[in-house]
This record gives C-alpha cells, structure tokens and sequence, in this order.
C-alpha cells in the first residue's frame, strides 16, 4: 500500500526587540541569570504589561513576508496554564483573532516552486528556563517576556524533506526582514512537528502525533523521517496511531512518548483585560511596508534581469542573504557576475557545506576573491591553479597576488617550455595520437591532461589544446 | 477646636497654610484616634507607629506643588506600597512586601501626602462586608455587632471613626461605595481608565478601579485630581487630561436633569433606605435639578453577568500565588504539583476558592461560550442602557445598598444574598462609569444610609457637583459615631 505523510509545522520565533514584548526589561542572550527582569515580566501582582510597539512593527513585517493577511484590531488573550517558568500562571497570546492569517510561502521542492500555506502569524511572550537539578530545579526569568512570534504552516507539507526545505526557506525570509537571529542552538527559533500518515489519495487526515524538542533543522529532518517510518510500520501492523506528544532524542535519533492528548491542557482563553487592543491603522501599516528590505523572490528577479544569471544561480544566491550580499558587492567591483556566480555555487558553497559555515565565517575579502578572478581572466594563473588558490586565501587570508608568487603558482606562459611539454606527451601517447587523428575528439581531452600533469596544472589548458591540435 | 483627627483633608490643609498646626499635631491626633478605637474596630492590617513618625520627618518641604502636603492617608492592603506589607488580607501573601510602588503611591508621596498603613478588606475584595479577611472583621463604627461593609471595610470604618483622615480603597463591584455608604461617609469609584492601576493587586481587571474614601465630598475631589491622570505603566489608563475638581465642584446645580431608574426600587430594598432615598430626591430637586423616573433595562442581570465576568478574571488573576516566587509556600509538599495545591490548599480562604472555582469554571471549553461570553454580551448591553440614558440624563440617581449595615455572620452562610448586596453598585463597574455614594440619612437604629449617583465616563465632575450641593444642604456627613 503506498501512503501520504501530512506534515503541518508550528515555529516560534523570538523578535530581535530591544526590550520585552510587554515591559521595559532587556531581551540580550546569555546574561547571567534574572538579572534582566521586572515586576511586570516577573508577573507580580499588581504588575501590568504594556504592549512593545516595537515588537507589533517586527511582527507585522514577518506577516508581510509570509504574504499574510494583517489584522486591523490586534487583541490579546490569556492562554492560562500553571508552570514554574510561567510566573503569571498564564501566557499573553493571541487566540480567537491573531494578528494574521491565510499566508503562503514559497518552497522549492524538486526544482519546482510549492506554495506552503500559513494558517497563521501571532504575537506571544515567551517563558522562562527551568534547570532541573537532581532534587530540585531552578528558574531563569530572563527569557521570560521576550517577543515570540508562533507560525503555524498548514499540514501541507509531505515529507520530511519539504519539512526541512520549509524551514530553510523560512529562515532565509526572515533574515531578509531582520527581525530574528533565527539560531536554533540559542532557541530563537524553534520548532514543533504535527505528522501523520494516510492512505494515499485519502482525504481524510490521520491521527497525528506532536514532536517536540528537535534543535537543528536536520533534527527535524531525522526525527520526521524516524516519525514516518515508526508510523507506516505501526500501521502496516494494523495498529492505530495514538495521538500524543512525542520528544526526539538527537542522540539516539527516535521520538519517544511524552504525554498523551487526554492528559492535554485546558487553557481557558480568554480576552486579556489589562491591554487595550491596538488599532492596525493603513498609515502605520503603510509605513512598515515601505520600510520592507527586497525580498528574496523579488531579489531573485533583479538579479537575473540585472546580471543575466541563470534562474538556478540566482535561486542559490539569493537562498542565503548573505551570500546575496556578498555577490552583489563582487559584482560591484567587477562587472562579470557569471563567473562570480560560477565560484560561489561552486567551490565557496561546497568549501562552506563541508566545513559547516557560512559565507560570512569564512571572512573572505571581495577584493581577494574578485583579485583571484582577475588573475584567472587575464591568464595569469590557470582555473585549477585557482581552486586550491581559492582554499589557501580563506586559510591564510591572504592577497591571492602575494600567494601566487610566493608558491610560484604563475601559468607557464612561455611558449617553448609548453612547446617541449607537448612535444614529450605526443611522443608517449602515439594511441591517443592516432585516435585523434581518426576523428575520435576526445583523444584530445586525454592528452591536455596528460600535458597538465606534467606542469602541474600551470599551463593554459586553452593554449595546450591549440598546440596539440597544431602540432598532430 | 475640634480635634486634629476628626478635620477633613480641606480644614487640615487650611490649619496647615495659617501655619496653626504641623504634619506632625496631625499624625498625633490620628495615631491617638487610633490607639483609643481600633482595638475594637479592626479596621487597620499593617500599620507601624515609628515609620509613621520617620515618614512625617522626612517630608519635602512644603512648596505650592504639594497638594496633600503633611495629610495622612490610609491605604486599602490591595494597593502596593515599596517594601511594606501588602497582603490582601490573604495568606497566601503572607509576609509579602512589593519592591515597587502602586502609581497611586508615588502621586500621593509627590503630593506630600503621609502613608500611615493598610486597611483590612475582604481577602482579595472578594466580599462585601469584610469578613473574608485573614485577619478577622472589621467592625461597623455605629455598632459593632455589623459588618462594615466591604471590601474596603477598613478603609470605610477607619474614616467614619475618625482613625483616619481620608483612604484610599478599590472598587470591583461597589467594594468603595457600599462600605461608604454602610459606614455612613463618602467613597467615590472613577471612570475605569481615570485612574492607574498600576500596583493594584488585581481582583478583575477590567472592572477594578481605586478610589477615595472620605469625610466630604471635597475631600473626594481633592483626593480625586491627585490620583488621575494617565499612566505609561497602565494601558488601560487613559490619557484625558484631569479637571480642577475641588473648584469645579462648587458650582450649582440648576436645571441638571436627574433619572430615577425603576429597576432600582425592587422589592428587597429596605423601607427605611427607600424613604431616605425619596427624602433625598426632593432635595435634590429643591436644589434646582430635575429628577425623573427612567429606566435601565438590564439592570436585572447585572449581579449575573458580573459573578461570571469578575470570577472568571479573578481565577486567572490569582493562579499566580503558587509558592514558587513569593508569599506562602507549603512546605509540605513533595512535587512542585503537590507545592501549587498545597499552597493555595492552606492560602486561600473559602470565599477565594468559591470564586476561583466558579471563574475557572465560566472559562472552560465547553461552558465558555454559555457563560462568560453569554456574559460578556449582556456586559454590553448594560453600557449600551447607560450610554442611552446619559444622552437625556446628566447623572442617575440610586441607593447604594437596598439594606443598612448587616450583623456580622448574617449572610456569610448564603453567598447568593452576600451578593445581591452589590446590586446596585455593579452595573457602575461593568459600564465603566463614575458612581459616588454619599450620606443620605439613618435608620431608626442609626445606621447610615447612603445615597449613589452615577455619571457618564469621565464626567466624575458633574457627580460630585451634585454630591457636594446636597452634602451642603443637609448635614448627614457630619454626623459621627460614638465608640
């Protein structure tokens, strides 16, 4: 029987504000236990919050970005459950009318463009820390009031790995809009997994289980497709899903029963007394929306109609905000945006994925790299010459020029030292000779190599094949 | 001269500026007032002579800015005042000192005004005589065998016997007026949004309010301007700016037109209440006003909708006394679980877990919708009565309490009648609008009677306009207790 994977993921996103959503306290990460807290965020009585606007025009961009629909009276509930970590014994949050809905956000899935709908964007407070010690635990409140935004996808998703491309399109959303360090390691940004599993073509949902605590995006990835798998084989099995809470354990990689949904909360919402709902005013909104950076779909069609680069390099490029930076200040300085394109997806991007880093960690100077252009275009080093160049300059951040000459790297460029180099190969490869000579083209693949090898790669492959063919 | 401690803020403030006495002859006459009564009355919870004496010391020199300067002033014990006890009346805040000011607090200090300590209410103002209170009952100055009224019992008893010049209390459902009026002085609950609450312990925030509880109505107005005002901290305070009440008062009141609403004149309501109110009413219309029977149409489900909207805030309100931070904490307990029920288990008094148990109840899935939105919709349809009536009325004219003074334990046994003593204080706090209670004469046993009158949102002046013309055509205000 072949089955459909229904996945709906709900993140929560902490607002870079400088302050609490609803006091004055500040919102840094790592300073030392509840020293950033107050009578308000520490819920005590007679305390009262007050709304951050800050926090509502940071909130309202990320519903922009997600194409969602805004509100125009913003009201708050209280979603009450007792907690030590929650000192009020309730959570300001949105309930029956949050600050957006009907959102949609575009994710590549396959090469093609799927359009993942939001059911909804609202504005919350986040908790504090509890440390569980062996026979007692303790709190740190300083997380405690920080702007949270949850984002809740529809279960539109159908694999992990759409799951996985979801958040990674999400996360490159809102570093375009600045309003999040988007850092799962330091819970700025976390998420929550509803996956269930149905008779493919079925158009009713099965039962759903929840899994909580993955801190990467990979772990979401691992602990979907654990989820998937354990689901189909209980299935396959004829036993029923129960609906539950699930925690992933990175280290062992499988999600394990946490609490099931008849032990789950009544959280008695209900409208929130102590704030006034806000009026969405059009000019305010109007102003945020002005005030929106480029993003990135619509980067991506400057930049191909500006540079000329293809659809796939622009996607690329344009996938991480930093690494638009990075080209568009490249291209600044030298006008041949394919080749920069060329490089970045090609050996920077593979230099960054298999050392896990970013472009900004690798801290190479745009005027390095487009100098180690340069020196390709004018011939002066060959393009192989420059793929190790390319790692010497990140590890020793070094000026490619000084590198050059300090290793000898310099294309031969003197013809009869060629000359005597192909004249030796021909000699030791009269297979390949004769090959060539009965129309076979790719003999002469075989015999620049062969003369590349010799000069270790110091030669001009374009030279090398012109004196090949000259000479047989 | 009459004693120092039976003046009003006004006469004091008028010795003070001829320079007859000092803060400190005041503060002596009210700590001895004090030490001679409340033994018997209860009406104080934290009070400590030598800070008294340290604050009076260390007052600012007078300046023009000042306009409470060297007047003391009681504090109801749900209003916070830096680290000093403030308990409402509850164990569960056992030993519970805020380390910050209530907004009222500070503008009473920037006003010169002097703290002297807490007034006992109904735990969490949860009550309407008082007896709620961990601390026991206050006592009704004009006979100690009843209830003073409440929640702000102490605040009310200490003013009428003379123990204090003036208070400060709140008001949810009539917790300021009904005591007022049952202790026969002046208690006034502001337009919600005219005063911060800020530092107000809350019961239901969208229907508290603090407000003054004094001798006059001057002394109301006076009080009144120092404490509104919009605050940063409070975002339902609202930013009107705050008229000259004291001199706006004094003008008259000719040509007012006054309703009389019928739902107020139900059966329930005492004889000798009804009689003063009709006495009060030619009064009011010798004065030059023009008073005329109206109605409020829903008004009969007031008492309904406000035991849902009030219970169910509260319950949310009050889930944050758990032991973890501060106040009691059960040391009995085994989990932080068995810590939260434990806790609140011993906490609580009884009425405070009727009401939280009622509140989460009116809030659950399931009953939400027949219930507290049910209620949130009626809440509506009282404003909208007022907002209508108010388009052909300046003020509206009730009693405050159908019934004088009750004996202590009367109703403590039938929470449903304890009730139905806010009945005509209520719809005030659900519409949001103004009420002052006032004295409107005694009964045969002499107990005072109190006379409401509600006004549209912020519009407190034209309420107190008519307070103070009829408080200075009769003389039931000066009247005071022996004890």
């Amino acid at each position: 029987m072949t089955y459909e994977t229904v996945i709906g993921l709900e993140v929560h996103l902490q607002l870079k504000t400088e302050s609490k959503a609803f006091c004055g306290c500040s919102t840094d990460f790592g300073a030392p236990p509840n020293t950033q807290v107050c009578p308000v965020c520490l819920g005590f009585p007679g305390s009262l919050p007050v709304l951050n606007r800050q926090a509502l025009i940071l909130a309202a961009k990320v519903a922009i970005s997600l194409n969602c629909q805004i509100a125009k009276l913003i009201r708050f509930d209280r979603k009450n459950y007792y907690y030590p970590d929650l000192p009020k014994a309730y959570q300001i949050s949105q309930y029956s009318q949050p600050l957006s809905q009907h959102g949609c956000l575009p994710v590549l899935v396959d090469g093609k463009e799927k359009r993942i709908k939001i059911t909804r964007v609202h504005l919350e407070e986040d908790t504090g820390k509890l440390f569980h010690q062996s026979s007692y635990s303790l709190i740190d409140f300083n997380r405690c009031g920080i702007p949270l935004l949850e984002i809740v996808s529809e279960p539109d998703i159908n694999s992990p790995d759409e799951a996985y491309m979801y958040l990674r399109s999400l996360k490159s959303v809102l570093e375009y809009i600045d309003v999040s360090d988007c850092n799962m390691e330091e819970g700025s940004l976390r998420c929550d997994a509803n996956i269930s599993i149905r008779k493919a073509g079925s158009k009713e949902l099965g039962v759903k289980t929840e899994i909580k605590n993955m801190n990467s995006f990979r772990a979401v990835k691992t602990a979907l497709e654990y989820e998937e798998k354990r689901q189909i084989e209980s299935l396959e099995k004829g036993e029923r899903i129960v609906q539950e809470t699930r925690l992933y354990d990175a280290d062992s990689g499988i999600t394990e029963s946490m609490r099931s949904k008849e032990e789950a909360h009544d959280y008695r919402y209900f409208p929130e007394p102590d704030l006034v709902p806000f009026n969405f005013e059009d000019a305010f909104l109007k102003d945020i929306e002005n005030r929106m950076p480029e993003l990135p779909l619509a980067l991506k069609k400057r930049l191909m109609a500006e540079y000329s680069i293809s659809d796939y390099d622009a996607r690329c490029i344009v996938g991480d905000k930093n690494m638009a930076l990075y080209f568009e200040k490249c291209v600044s300085i030298y006008k041949k945006p394919k080749e920069i394109a060329n490089w970045l997806m090609g050996d920077i991007s593979a230099y960054i994925k298999e050392h896990d880093l970013t472009i900004n960690d690798l801290d190479l100077k745009t005027e390095h790299f487009v100098g180690m252009l340069k020196m390709i275009d004018s011939g002066l080093i060959s393009g192989k010459i420059a793929k190790s160049l390319l790692i010497d300059m990140i590890q020793t951040k070094k000026d490619p020029c000084a590198l050059v000459k300090e290793k000898g790297l310099e294309q031969i460029s003197d013809e009869g030292e060629i000359e005597n180099i192909v004249k030796e190969v021909i000699l030791e490869n009269p297979k390949s000779v004769g090959d060539l000579k009965s129309g076979k083209e790719n003999a002469i693949m075989f015999l620049v190599g062969k003369v590349m090898a010799k000069t270790k790669g110091k030669a001009n492959p374009k030279k090398v094949n012109e004196m090949l063919r000259k000479k047989i | 001269m009459r004693e120092l401690n039976t003046l009003t803020a006004h006469e004091l403030i008028a010795l003070l500026n001829i320079g007859d006495i000092s803060p400190i002859d005041i503060c002596k006459g009210v700590l001895d007032a004090i030490k001679n009564k409340d033994a018997k009355l209860n009406a104080l919870v934290h009070f400590d002579e030598n800070k008294v004496f340290e604050r009076v010391n260390a007052l600012a020199k007078k300046d023009g800015t000042k306009a409470l300067w060297g007047i003391p002033i009681f504090i109801k014990d749900n209003i916070c005042v830096r680290d000093e006890l403030t308990t409402c009346s509850s164990k569960i805040l056992d030993g519970f000192c805020p380390p910050y000011n209530a907004t009222v607090i500070d503008k009473l200090s920037q006003n010169g005004a002097v703290l002297m300590g807490k007034t006992n209410m109904d735990e969490f103002a949860f009550g309407s005589s008082t007896e709620t209170s961990c601390y026991g009952t206050t006592r009704n100055p004009w006979d100690l065998e009843r209830i003073p009224g409440g929640s702000s019992g102490g605040a009310a008893a200490c003013v009428a016997a003379d123990e204090a010049i003036f208070a400060l209390g709140s008001d949810t459902g009539g917790s300021i007026r009904q005591p007022a009026s049952l202790c026969g002085v002046v208690g006034l609950k502001p337009t919600y949004g005219r005063v911060s609450r800020y530092g107000l312990i809350a019961f239901a925030s969208s229907l508290d309010q603090i407000g003054p509880v004094t001798k006059d109505v001057e002394d109301a107005a006076l009080l009144l301007k120092v404490i509104s005002g919009h605050d940063s901290m409070d975002s339902t305070s609202v930013n009107k700016p705050v008229p000259d009440y004291p001199s706006l008062i004094k003008r008259d009141v000719k040509a007012l037109k006054i309703g009389i609403p019928r739902q107020y004149f139900i059966e329930g309501l005492d004889a000798e209440v009804k009689d003063s109110m009709r006495e009060a009413i030619k009064r009011i219309e010798d004065m030059g006003c023009v008073c005329e029977d109206m109605d409020l149409p829903h008004t009969e489900f007031a008492v309904s909708v406000y035991y849902l909207v009030a219970t169910a805030e509260a319950s949310s309100n009050l889930a944050r006394f758990d032991g973890v931070q501060y106040g009691l904490r059960s040391k009995q307990a085994k989990s932080f679980i068995d810590m939260y029920k434990k806790t609140r288990q011993i906490g609580f008094g009884d009425e405070a877990k009727r009401r939280i148990i009622l509140g989460t109840f009116a809030l659950s899935s399931g009953y939400y919708d027949a219930y507290y939105l049910r209620a949130l919709k009626v809440r509506t349809l009282i404003k909208r009565d007022f907002e209508d009536a108010f388009k052909e009325f300046d003020a509206i004219i009730t009693p405050t309490s159908p019934t004088p003074a009750f004996r202590i334990g009367e109703k403590t046994q039938d929470p449903l009648t304890m009730y139905l003593s806010d009945i005509f204080t209520i719809s005030a706090n659900l519409a949001g609008i103004p009420g002052v209670s006032v004295p409107c004469g005694f009964t045969r046993d002499n107990l005072p009677i109190g006379l409401q009158i509600l006004g549209s949102p912020f519009d407190e002046e034209t309420i107190l306009r008519i307070a103070y013309n009829y408080e200075q055509n009769t003389d039931w205000h000066k009247k005071r207790p022996k004890i």
